[in-house]
């Protein structure tokens, strides 16, 4: 970590493929979320993706050169931040393996203390406590793998969502399971990754919230795909709308119906 | 036993269709999952304990020649015969001759992954003995001629009322009329017929949960009584065990026992813990006269110091399964071989070839469950992802697959290329899907919309948006 400075401090926003090309909302909450923190942000062009595609499918070689360029895009700055557990979770825990023992690993490890996920980046790292926002309606949050499990993500969330006014949280059962989305996978295994969703779906209808948020776009992309699907009238949104109070655009495909 | 791991797809897709099988793991889930977080719970230094036993594991995997050899020392200074299989056909045939020897016509049989392992059964019903199994689910999928779907639950993918119409199909000896509406009845009944089997075998064949090096004891850790009668009653006990089961002390053992239970079915230590040490000696009550342990490697020591090495501390817990959202979704049967769950996508191309079980590392979402439950911190995911590392080199992926990766890749590779790409085709998509928002079926899409809807891009992407703002920003600044 570095030390505090007086000056704001520079982040980098890795906007994420999915982010980028389905839901650029999600990048201006994050920008707004972060400015208001006291932040400056700047989002390198040389970004792509974060390499998971080829990462996940064996294909090293490619994921080790993305992972190159990603940090050469990214080393100047005192953090590097993106809206998703999944891809913060590969620039941070995955690059210093993938890396390991080329002339990048050094580098490598250094780029790795610098990069977060948005929500546990505003809570653990500027010690944001609340958000000056209000919701009117009830919410249910999914816990996103990467982020839960690599990163830690589960209180954050729901510490600065609990502050959002007349936000009310109703937690669904087994929030911390898989959704069945998995990258690749879903189209890899279509059927099992549509059974699991199901189990999903089930548990968000009987949460009985209006909103099912998460922090991550693939994630939340399964799960809305399967709840239009359905006939389902639950919207979804990434936690960083609510919490940036942009929640004025459409949900996720447009709102519910 | 043959394996059908290529048919993952097409026997997953049966498994979802069956609707037997989906109460059964629907049932199956809720159960474990609460029950070991119940007793971890309640154990504050759980996470020390995982620790230490990994750390246990983790020590004598380095020196395993050594604790092998020790052990074996032991085994025969304590009147047994240790015998060294180096594949699954060594072992049967070990098995076998110790059985002609002794002109045996029945064995009984503890429930034991590692005879699943080497097909035994089938092997001795060949050779003319006949093997009985007497764990209540092995006894069970024995009668059906099934294999295990769960490493501690054989017949987890069964409902009772299967089971019942299996006993009445087999047990015609007994009145029609009987009562079999509840679990205790149909234990009742298989403890009835099995219980004369025990004193016709001539010999008692059991796994082991572990074995020890200082004293040359063999463990197992049982629920139901069977494998104290399995391998006291007849004149010969058998031990399969594959080579990583050896730890060095009781008090290793003792360590790790405290993970085993909590982590499989959460109970705080299984009801049986039973350790035999060669054969009756002269002022025993009861025990074997021969006491034989077959030492299986079957490609287990070509995994020492590879990236599967760590897969070696496994203690068959089943946690692993009892978390995994596919595990839940497909049932242990679909993965095709003896080992299901993430343990067995891990270990199956280990011991059969990638090119025979690649599915099986495939069909992970990467969710980590199995990794933050499993009692020796193996990391599952990670050496599933080695597996898809080994068919990448070996170019073993579907051809359709290796092109969309290398497309993809071209373009993530190259920014600026990607930019330009992105920046026609995403504002295209985001028109196709007109006020509607949402695509039902597109072309090179069909994975994604065969069962769900795909949300319209927004409308351009975020970088041409944020290209636009800066330049925005500059001509403000500049005016």
């Amino acid at each position: 970590m570095k030390e505090e400075s007086p000056s704001p401090k520079r982040v980098g926003l890795f906007v994420t493929c999915l982010v980028d090309l389905f839901r650029p909302s999600v990048g201006f909450a994050s920008v707004k979320l972060l400015e208001d923190a006291g932040c400056t942000v700047e989002v390198p062009m040389a970004q792509t993706c974060c390499g998971q595609p080829a990462y996940n499918s064996g294909d090293k070689n490619d994921a080790a050169a993305i992972a190159r360029q990603t940090i050469e895009a990214f080393e100047e700055f005192d953090y590097v931040v993106a809206p998703s557990g999944s891809c913060a979770g590969m620039l941070k825990k995955h690059y210093p393996s993938l890396l390991k023992g080329t002339s990048f690993e050094a580098r490598a490890e250094a780029f790795s203390g610098r990069v977060h996920e948005l929500v546990s980046f505003l809570v653990d790292v500027l010690g944001v406590t609340s958000v000056p926002v209000s919701h009117d309606g009830s919410v249910t949050y999914h816990d996103s793998c990467s982020g839960l499990r690599e990163l830690g993500i589960q209180k954050q969330p729901r510490q600065l969502l609990s502050s959002v006014d007349g936000l009310e949280l109703k937690e669904m059962q087994n929030s911390d399971v898989c959704c069945g989305f998995g990258g690749t996978f879903c189209v890899k295994y279509p059927d099992i990754s549509n059974k699991i969703v199901e189990e999903k779906t089930a548990s968000i209808e009987s949460a009985g919230a209006g909103t099912l948020l998460a922090g991550d776009l693939g994630c939340l992309m399964n799960m809305a795909g399967k709840l239009h699907r359905q006939g389902s009238k639950v919207e979804v949104r990434h936690v960083a709308e609510v919490l940036a109070g942009m929640t004025e655009k459409p949900a996720i495909g447009g709102g519910g119906r | 036993m043959e394996i059908q791991s290529p048919q993952f797809k097409h026997k997953a897709r049966k498994a979802i269709a069956d609707e037997q099988l989906q109460r059964a793991m629907g049932k199956a889930k809720i159960g474990f999952v609460g029950k070991r977080k119940k007793a971890v719970d309640a154990l504050p230094e759980f996470d020390e304990l995982r620790s230490s036993a990994r750390a246990i594991k983790d020590h004598t995997l380095e020196h395993l020649d050594l604790y092998l050899e020790a052990y074996e020392r032991k085994v025969i200074a304590s009147g047994g015969r240790v015998h060294w299989a180096e594949t699954a056909q060594d072992a049967r045939q070990a098995v076998l001759d110790i059985c002609r020897a002794a002109g045996a016509r029945t064995v009984t049989k503890g429930k034991s992954m590692i005879t699943e392992e080497i097909a035994l059964n089938d092997f001795l019903e060949k050779e003319g003995v006949r093997p009985v199994e007497t764990d209540l689910g092995e006894y069970i999928i024995q009668l059906r001629g099934e294999h295990p779907s769960h490493i501690i639950g054989p017949a987890l993918h069964l409902n009772k009322e299967q089971v019942e119409e299996d006993f009445r199909r087999v047990h015609t000896e007994l009145p029609p009329a009987r009562d079999l509406s509840q679990p205790e009845s149909l234990l009742g009944e298989a403890r009835h017929i099995l219980r004369p089997q025990y004193f016709q075998a001539d010999v008692g064949i059991t796994g082991a949960n572990f074995l020890i090096a200082e004293t040359g004891t063999s463990i197992i850790v049982t629920n139901e009584g069977n494998g104290d009668l399995t391998q006291t009653l007849p004149r010969i006990h058998i031990v399969v065990a594959s080579i990583e089961k050896v730890v060095p002390t009781l008090e290793d053992a003792s360590q790790i026992l405290r993970v085993l239970a909590r982590s499989a079915t959460g109970q705080d230590m299984s009801v049986y813990t039973t350790f035999s040490t060669g054969p009756r000696r002269p002022d025993d009550p009861d025990g074997p006269d021969e006491y034989h342990v077959i030492l299986l490697d079957n490609g287990r020591s070509s995994m020492l110091g590879t990236e599967f090495h760590e897969m070696l501390r496994c203690i068959r817990c089943g946690a692993c399964m009892n978390h995994c959202p596919v595990y839940h979704a497909v049932g242990g049967h679909a993965y095709g071989w003896v080992y299901p769950g993430p343990m067995g996508s891990v270990l199956t191309p280990s011991l059969v070839g990638v090119d025979k079980a690649g599915h099986l590392p495939n069909a992970s979402t990467f969710c980590g469950r199995c990794e933050s439950v499993c009692p020796m911190q193996i990391p599952l995911p990670r050496m599933m992802r080695h597996w898809r590392e080994r068919e990448f080199e070996r170019g073993l992926n579907p051809a359709t697959q290796r092109f969309g990766l290398g497309f993809w890749a071209f373009f993530a590779r190259r920014p600026k290329l990607y930019r330009l790409a992105t920046s026609m085709a995403i504002p295209t998509l985001s028109g196709l899907a007109g006020r509607a928002r949402w695509f039902r079926s597109l072309p090179f899409a069909g994975g994604w919309t065969r069962h769900r809807d795909l949300p319209a891009p927004e409308s351009r992407t975020f970088m041409q948006q944020w290209r636009d703002r800066e330049v925005g920003k500059q001509e403000r600044g500049a005016a």
